[in-house]
């Protein structure tokens, strides 16, 4: 059962990483706008766009 | 984060573009209520981010806005025009909205998932046989992500539950609350003595879960609210005064006594005041019911929410937008709560029933196990469990995924509804009660019959050229039509349009820029002809009424207009009964003793002469044209004026109503199973995982199903 003093702290430091994303997304807004999201998808990166970014 | 991988990503367009108009903090915000895909958003954007008073423009789509960054100060009036010029309705949001605030929410709904899942992977272990010192390992590890985690997560509950506690009431997050403690003091308590069952996946299940609810009513809560003041924007809030010679546009609001404001023909009149022209006509119908035009001369009173026919005049305000006609009768609206409030919604019934049942159930268990064992711990330990499983973990995701799909299929066919129960009493209506002017039927311009043909070609040719409502009235009328072929066409804002047809100068428009005539002319060469106005059946009006009908509801009409008109236009509909010719109060007595026979009756009205009784109907909903005191009052709002969006809207509540009560009997059916396993102490924190899971998702999959197709 040794393992378990590796296999343990692994999974915890994964689910750990996810929640950082998690809370990084949401402190960039990507919430505020779902469907808008989905839609921007199918929009050309025009010249516009890179300028803002 | 590697988030340079995706492609998608690299550019990180939509986040850095979303930042810059933050920073620059948005300075105004546009309702734009048709936009609904991609297209939309690229017009909007590059019209908007194209003009040079703008600095960033970004749409967001959720929540069918534009948030602006310009100078403060500037006047959005020629942006909704810009719009408008490429076929989107826009109008101004009165006051940006504050930033989201179910944030919290949200970062606790991620928290609680990370620890849920965490924790259950471990349990998995623990179930699948780990024994002794391993199991009491894992044990441990659960603990400390999960105490943390349950205790911040379920702060919400904590919060609402102490305060029913504190003034002696029993609401849904009691036991709740209860539940996730017990479940957690306990697992403690057997892990600390190497005990076999620990509760940490059962108490974060629970958690996320009624968090997952919990959010869902917190945005259609907001949602409501932004409806409501969506709808504020549209009432046109800013108006042409007069300042010397000049005209300014300033907001209605910082409007005062004694200002003259300057009033296009077609407009709405702002504020009450004192004609100052000589002559004008207007539709007082949002008023008083009535279809026909009213002519008055100078110095008679215009009130507010009246319709000027004629125009341009000026007027000369005689009180300040807060003491307007208009503001007086919204606030009284707001005051007159009627169903709304009297109504408890279904979710606070069945809180009423279970709260106290659980815990009977649960200390009545404690009870039994003690006397019939004399094992007090063993006794606290199966109520616990009874108290965790029949936790209304599904009860708590009945309502809100249910009111959330419905809600958001009827926002997407342009029906805002405003009240949050709304849906639940729609589901009941089994009377329909239609205003009629405004709301049935509506006032066209009609040239008179003799008409020759090539002048109604000029008239098409004229009216088509202009976005004036009066203009755009003639048009039905004359759809068979070819328009004539003109040029030099040229609009005189408010007062009417020009134009050449081959040698001959026409012109459409008041009476008194042309010259000659009364009320709305067309002027060919030298000769006059006048446009009268008649009142006609909306085009869907009829057909709504039909399926209505055939849904089983029984149709009203109700109208402050005379008995000749209302019968002529109840015969074209075919509705069941007419009442004419009566007013504001005699409407409101009308629906109360149509409800004191028992019948939940749904209330159609526009005007303001329909608030009183907008109020008084077990439902309401007003067409997006209604003022802004009708639509105040009214539970749902139809944008667009969709007549057809009414039976839709029913059969969508209906569905909804379906829904909600299978999702009740799932919950309910689930703990049939469980309770008694509980109460006879074979339950286990695996039985609980699994009992929670699987009706959550029944319940949010079922959810799923609402939809308007009967």
């Amino acid at each position: 059962m040794n393992i378990l003093v590796i296999l343990v702290p692994c999974s915890l430091i994964l689910g750990l990483g996810a929640l950082f994303a998690f809370v990084w997304t949401l402190r960039h807004d990507q919430y505020d706008d779902p469907a808008g999201d989905a839609a921007r998808i199918l929009l050309e990166d025009d010249e516009e766009t890179r300028h803002l970014s | 984060m590697t988030m340079a991988s995706c492609p998608g990503c690299i550019a990180a367009g939509p986040v850095a573009e979303a930042a810059a108009v933050r920073d620059g903090l948005p300075t105004h915000e546009l309702i734009l209520p048709t936009i609904h895909c991609s297209a939309c958003i690229r017009a909007v954007e590059t019209l908007l981010n194209a003009r040079t008073d703008i600095a960033a423009a970004r749409v967001n789509l959720s929540r069918k806005r534009v948030s602006i960054s310009a100078s403060a100060d500037a006047d959005p009036a020629p942006w909704v025009t810009a719009l408008a010029g490429i076929g989107f309705e826009a109008h101004e949001a009165r006051g940006i909205q504050k930033h989201t605030k179910d944030d919290g929410l949200i970062l606790r709904l991620g928290i609680a998932g990370f620890a849920m899942m965490n924790v259950m992977l471990l349990s998995v272990a623990v179930w699948s046989g780990a024994a002794d010192s391993t199991r009491d390992f894992l044990h441990w590890i659960a603990a400390t992500i999960a105490l943390p985690a349950a205790l911040f997560c379920a702060q919400p509950f904590f919060i609402t539950a102490w305060s029913a506690l504190r003034v002696g009431r029993l609401n849904m997050d009691v036991p709740i609350s209860l539940a996730i403690l017990l479940a957690c003091g306990l697992s403690l308590y057997e892990t600390s003595v190497g005990g076999e069952h620990a509760y940490f996946d059962a108490a974060l299940s629970l958690t996320f879960f009624l968090l997952g609810g919990r959010v869902l009513e917190t945005r259609m809560r907001r949602a409501a609210r932004s409806a409501a003041a969506d709808l504020a924007a549209l009432e046109p809030n800013r108006v042409t005064k007069l300042d010397g010679e000049a005209r300014v546009s300033c907001p209605v609001d910082d409007v005062k006594v004694g200002d003259t404001l300057w009033l296009a023909a077609g407009s709405r009149v702002p504020v009450d005041g004192v004609l100052l022209a000589a002559r004008a006509q207007v539709d007082r119908s949002a008023l008083s019911g009535e279809s026909d035009a009213i002519d008055i001369v100078k110095g008679d009173i215009l009130t507010a929410g009246e319709v000027m026919l004629s125009g341009p005049v000026t007027l000369r305000t005689n009180v300040d937008a807060s003491g307007s006609t208009l503001r007086r009768l919204i606030q009284l609206a707001s005051v007159a709560e009627g169903a709304r409030s009297r109504y408890t919604s279904l979710a606070s019934r069945a809180a009423a029933i279970y709260a106290p049942l659980v815990h009977a159930l649960s200390f009545a268990a404690f009870l039994g196990w003690t006397y019939a064992t004399g094992d007090a711990y063993n006794a606290l330990k199966i109520a616990i469990a009874t108290l965790i499983i029949t936790c209304p973990c599904a009860l708590g995701l009945a309502v809100p995924a249910v009111a959330t799909v419905a809600t958001g299929r009827l926002f997407r066919a342009g029906v805002l509804v405003k009240s949050e129960t709304a849906l639940e009493r729609l589901a009941e209506i089994d009377t329909v009660v239609f205003d009629k002017t405004g709301t049935l039927s509506d006032s066209a311009l009609v040239p008179e019959t003799d008409l020759p043909a090539d002048a109604c070609a000029v008239l098409k040719a004229l009216a088509e050229a202009s976005n004036h409502p009066l203009s755009r009235s003639v048009l039905p009328g004359l759809a068979d039509l070819t328009a004539a072929e003109m040029s030099d066409i040229n609009e005189h804002r408010g007062q009417g349009i020009k134009g050449m047809w081959g040698e001959i100068p026409v012109a459409l428009g008041d009476a008194g820029w042309i010259g000659q005539g009364g009320g709305t002319v067309l002027q060919i060469g030298a000769q006059a002809h006048a446009l009268a106005r008649r009142e006609r059946a909306l085009p869907e009006a009829a057909e709504t009424v039909r399926t209505l009908r055939n849904m089983g509801l029984v149709v009203h009409m109700l109208t402050g207009d005379s008995q000749g008109n209302a019968d002529r236009m109840a015969a074209t509909l075919n509705v069941d009964h007419v009442h004419a010719s009566v007013s504001p109060e005699r409407k409101q007595a009308l629906i109360h003793d149509l409800q004191a026979e028992g019948r939940k009756v749904l209330m159609v009205g526009d005007g303001l002469n329909d608030t009183l009784a907008l109020t008084q109907a077990w439902a309401s909903i007003a067409p997006g044209t209604a003022l802004e005191a009708s639509q105040n009052a009214a539970d749902v709002v139809l944008l667009g004026q969709h007549l057809a969006g009414i039976p839709k809207v029913l059969h969508i509540a209906r569905s909804a109503q379906r829904r909600i009560i299978e999702n009740f009997s799932l919950s309910a059916l689930y703990n049939l199973i469980f309770i008694p396993l509980a109460l006879a102490g074979f339950a286990t924190p695996l039985m609980a995982a699994l009992a929670m899971s699987t009706s959550s998702i029944t319940v949010t999959l079922n959810a799923l199903r609402t939809r308007a197709v009967p």
